[in-house]
């Protein structure tokens, strides 16, 4: 029906990193405009480096594949370097997803962003 | 790994008895019916001891049947055919917000050349008051087409009220009765219906054939010329194994209505019953007292429903949701928007229809599965904090 690939539905049944971080360096709460699912991220970061991303998302196979995978790219990341995973490379990583499916790996990416964005700014 | 398909208002599997009936209309009795010579006349009279059989069963007479494709088609001629042939009477027509789509968007594309649509809305039980539609009339009104029953939700409509305002207000008066056909009792008379479509594949025919009955003298265009066959209401070579597969298909229900809505309504009683005792934070769509024997539509709060479908998929058990996410335009089911229940309650449904082959197994093997996966899936759920889950 969905056409998943296999990396899609091995992470959708076995997600890594769910939950939350207490006392994180940095979240980011985005909504999906299309279908209107949500995901939340959470980030720990130590001298600029990604050290811990844990995510919660009610979305679909795809969305809780991409949050799940994108916690998996960014993890030992520097904050620079996870800036420059786009959607794109995490719907690659997946094996590719189906067409209708590629704005859930946009959630991600903007979930992502905005983590990224809140930690900076809470650096000051 | 055991499966259960619980997706019957999708389709069904072809009955064996029907495979066998269909059979010789293929490589042994293959004439056209439309042919004057005796391998005509053979499909021919094939056909219409078919077509009695099955306007027997719809208490309707047997000129009053017409074959077509399948439901589509049956409510796309209904609803262009209808315009088109009392467009000197008027423009206007009614009909309700949880149509199937192919009613909803031949309606659309009326609303585009300058007709008049009425969407009732429906009460908290996703049923249509015969008052709205009443109220709904206007001098201009050609046509009120309502289904018989839903096919997410799977409540019954108040058809025979509905029915009696239209005739005495002698507006024509359609339903789209593919969920009920051969499920529960459908009889022209009863519902005072004038047009009604059906479909043979969701009472375990084959797909590709329907049908649409027409009360006499109701005047209605064609969707298909050519030919001139079915009285020239729809041209096109007759599917004569389809139709014959059809007929059986409507003789075996005939037989199993008598007991299988009091079998089936019971597993779904149970199954209900067992969900929302079961999983907290879980609500049935849709009224219990109206609803088709086989239809059990939830919603599990917190969860998406293709991912609970996915879940399922891969412990061997169909069944369908109304998600936006699984739709190709990605939006909730208009069925469920059509209440203004949550978005994440309206994208978490869960939509099984039980059939024939639907046993207790089946039905204590979703009580085993659901609340595990729903578990899961409600610890990845920001919807859901850890407190509030379920061990
Ligand atoms: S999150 Fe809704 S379609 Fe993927």
């Amino acid at each position: 029906m969905t056409g998943y690939s296999e990396k899609v539905m091995e992470h959708f049944h076995n997600p890594r990193n769910v939950g939350i971080i207490d006392q994180p360096d940095g979240v980011g709460k985005v909504g999906n405009a299309v279908c209107g699912d949500i995901m939340e991220l959470y980030l720990k970061v130590a001298k600029e480096v990604i050290v811990d991303a844990k995510f919660r998302t009610f979305g679909c196979g795809a969305a809780i594949a991409t949050s799940s995978m994108v916690t998996e790219l960014i993890k030992g990341k520097t904050v620079a370097e996870a800036r420059r995973i786009s959607n794109q490379a995490v719907a690659e990583a997946l094996g590719g997803l189906p067409p209708i499916k590629m704005h859930c790996s946009v959630l991600a990416e903007e979930a992502l962003k905005k983590a990224l964005d809140d930690y900076q700014n809470s650096k000051g | 790994m055991e499966r259960g398909y619980l997706d019957h208002a999708a389709t069904t599997p072809v009955a064996p008895a029907v495979l066998e009936a269909m059979l010789p209309y293929f490589g042994q009795i293959y004439g056209n019916p439309g042919s004057a010579h005796s391998w005509g006349g053979e499909a021919r009279r094939a056909v219409e001891e078919a077509r009695g059989s099955i306007a027997a069963f719809l208490g309707a007479a047997i000129n009053e049947i017409v074959f077509t494709s399948g439901g589509t088609e049956s409510n796309n001629t209904v609803i262009k055919g209808i315009a088109e042939s009392n467009k000197a009477r008027g423009n206007h027509i009614i009909t309700s917000a949880i149509e199937h789509h192919a009613i909803l968007n031949p309606c659309h594309t009326l609303e585009r050349k300058g007709f008049e649509v009425t969407y009732i809305p429906v009460n908290n039980d996703w049923l249509v008051s015969p008052k709205d539609v009443e109220a709904a009339i206007t001098a201009k009104t050609i046509l009120i087409s309502i289904m018989h029953a839903n096919n997410e939700i799977g409540v019954i409509e108040p058809l025979a009220k509905i029915g009696a305002i239209a005739r005495q207000h002698g507006i024509p008066f359609h339903t789209d009765a593919v969920q009920t056909f051969g499920h529960i009792p459908v009889n022209v008379a009863d519902i005072e219906v004038d047009l009604l479509s059906a479909s043979a594949h969701k009472l375990y025919g084959p797909k590709g054939v329907g049908l649409l009955y027409i009360h006499q003298g109701i005047k209605i265009s064609p969707l298909l010329e050519g030919g001139e066959q079915e009285a020239k209401r729809r041209s096109s070579t007759l599917n004569v194994s389809g139709i014959i597969g059809f007929a059986k298909a409507t003789e075996l229900a005939a037989d199993t209505m008598k007991t299988e809505p009091e079998r089936i309504s019971a597993l779904r009683d149970k199954l209900i019953d067992g969900l929302l005792g079961k999983i907290k934070d879980t609500h049935l769509n849709g009224t219990r007292s109206s609803r088709l024997p086989n239809n059990i539509n939830i919603s599990f709060g917190g969860v998406e429903g293709e991912a609970l479908l996915l879940s399922l998929d891969a412990q061997g058990i169909a069944c369908s949701t109304g998600s936006a996410c699984t739709s190709a335009k990605l939006e909730t089911s208009h069925v469920l928007k059509a209440l203004a229940i949550p978005h994440h309650l309206g994208n978490s449904s869960l939509r099984f229809s039980l059939g024939k082959a639907t046993n207790d197994k089946d039905i204590e093997r979703v009580l085993a599965v659901l609340p595990g996966v729903v578990d899961r899936l409600r610890t990845i759920s920001p919807f859901y904090q850890p407190a509030e889950r379920e061990d």
